[in-house]
């Protein structure tokens, strides 16, 4: 019963949180509306008993992605004009788009997948967090890794893609410096001293 | 579950959250006392000495003072965000107290997932920063707000690597689990128990968590956020009155949370030092409440001793040799552990 009055808190901040993404007209409220989204999703799965997966969207999305896209919506001068000009262009691509992922969603549902959505009963001692590191560990050590090699060589491409050096700069490269050798640079010369005549 | 025991149990835990929140509000009046003086005393000064005995009243007429000013906003000011930053602030540096063990089996929410759950709530602190600076509209709050966001996301890695490091040692992520796993071990056994304690095997990572937490907090040498003398205060310039104040209580809330968690991480949290029966006398909670306060007080000897970081040191810092130094030290742990010399089995 309170679990159930939570759930219906819960999702209906999430179903307007998301609602308002799309309709807001300014970029920074869009973006914290998706902060509340991401948050109120993370309660409804501690709901399902999910706890590390719900911490873990707070973590990782809320507390590092959604600032970094906060960080970059501040920065970006936005042309409420412009962006609203091409919509009538874009709608059938859109609602194309929209379509097939609501037939996808209602496929995945309707064939009762998940068994219901209700969460497994643990006893006192279950630890969400240690279950999944084991399943992680063992059974999928191999995609695990995998998944993460992925992930490194995004890292690298990142940085490699932006890591710009200015041209025009006269900053010294101590590499160089260093296997300059005497010989290289100075020539002694002996001349004759001249006399006056 | 019927309603009645609901209703009871959501009592129980409301007087919990007051027993926790007003203490705590409490210390973080005399933290800014204690700041003043004890910074006084490093600089040959007396500090506050005019409200009350000893300038003891002085933090009681600060909070008045602070209370009865106007809060202006300013009129390009986004209303909403405006308001909403400061809340946003002080949020998550009250909600983070929810996992934090006190004495044994003295805690609000004894949850596995505790220290995940500290690192999710640290994390949020940064909206309430950037969000103030935004909707200020003023380009030093604005200033203000990014740096901090830089640097919170940076010193969040290095700061979620150490936990990484003492989580792997103590084998839980709950916080009474990783203190009770301090009490074991060769020295805990001969009666000397702090030399069992995280803080010896990990002391790089102790460094390194202890300094980060001095960044996420935005404290001296690492407020550049703040920036008295280039950005004047950065995202709290165009606060004034209660919602200012929020900022600073979210700021010295933080800061006894960091010393907590380092006490409670590093410091064997409510144990004595030594386990005779002299100390043993001495009520867990006190153990505690000296260690962290000890801890708090480094962050006003630090703000005494060292000058503001320029904002490039700050960034080489946290990612150039903080996060590798975890790294090092997280695979010199985990072969240890490997060994026949591990003293965590």
């Amino acid at each position: 019963m309170f679990e159930a009055v939570l759930f219906y808190i819960f999702a209906t901040v999430l179903v307007v949180s998301a609602v308002a993404i799309i309709t807001v007209r300014n970029p920074v409220h869009a973006v914290l509306c998706m902060v509340l989204c991401f948050f109120t999703t993370a309660g409804l799965w501690l709901l399902l008993r999910a706890e590390f997966l719900a911490i873990a969207l707070v973590l990782v999305y809320v507390g590092a992605v959604m600032v970094l896209f906060l960080f970059v919506v501040m920065m970006l001068d936005v042309n409420v004009e412009q962006l609203r000009a091409g919509i009538w262009k874009n709608l059938p691509l859109a609602l194309v788009v929209g379509g097939i992922m609501i037939f996808e969603m209602v496929a995945l549902l309707a064939r009762q997948v998940f068994g219901g959505l209700a969460p497994r009963e643990a006893g006192p001692g279950y630890s969400n967090t240690k279950e999944l590191g084991m399943l992680l560990y063992t059974d999928y050590a191999y995609p695990l890794e995998v998944a993460a090699v992925i992930l490194l060589v995004a890292i690298i491409a990142a940085i490699a893609l932006t890591l710009r050096r200015r041209k025009d700069t006269r900053r010294p490269a101590p590499a160089e410096q260093i296997r300059a050798r005497r010989e290289e640079r100075v020539r002694l010369v002996a001349m004759p001293a001249e006399k006056d005549e | 579950m019927d309603w009645r025991a609901a209703l009871i149990e959501t009592a129980w835990n409301l007087a919990f959250i007051v027993a926790i929140v007003a203490p705590l509000m409490l210390c973080v009046a005399y933290l800014t006392l204690w700041e003043r003086k004890l910074i006084g005393w490093m600089q040959i000064r007396i500090g506050p000495n005019r409200v009350g005995p000893l300038g003891l009243l002085q933090p009681i007429a600060d909070g008045v003072k602070l209370l009865l000013k106007e809060i202006i906003v300013p009129t390009n000011a986004d209303r909403g965000l405006f308001i909403l930053g400061p809340i946003l602030m002080i949020m998550p540096a009250l909600a983070a107290w929810a996992v934090v063990p006190f004495a044994p089996e003295v805690v609000l929410a004894n949850i596995n997932a505790g220290l995940l759950y500290l690192m999710a709530l640290t994390s949020m602190g940064v909206y309430g920063v950037i969000i103030a600076g935004w909707a200020s509209n003023s380009k030093y709050a604005f200033l203000g707000a990014m740096r901090s966001a830089a640097q919170m996301v940076s010193y969040e890695i290095a700061m979620g690597f150490a936990l990484v490091v003492v989580l792997m040692v103590s084998g839980s992520l709950n916080l009474s689990d990783i203190v009770n796993a301090q009490g074991r071990g060769m020295f805990a056994s001969m009666g000397i128990n702090f030399l069992s304690w995280n803080w010896l095997p990990l002391l790089p990572i102790l460094v390194v968590y202890f300094v980060s937490g001095i960044a996420e907090t935005n404290r001296a040498p690492f407020d550049v956020v703040e920036g008295e003398s280039e950005i004047v205060a950065g995202h709290m310039i165009e606060y004034s009155g209660m919602a200012f104040a929020l900022f600073f209580l979210a700021e010295y809330m933080n800061m006894i949370l960091i010393s907590t968690l380092t006490a409670v991480m590093f410091f064997g949290g409510w144990q004595p030092p030594i386990d005779s029966q002299l100390f043993n006398a001495v009520p867990p909670f006190a153990w505690l409440l000296l260690k962290v306060f000890v801890i708090v007080s480094l962050f006003l000897w630090f703000r005494a001793t060292f000058p503001r970081y320029r904002y490039d040191q700050i960034m080489r810092l946290g990612w150039k040799i903080f996060i590798p130094v975890t790294l090092i030290w997280l695979a010199v742990v985990g072969a240890w552990m490997q060994t026949r010399w591990s003293i965590w089995s």
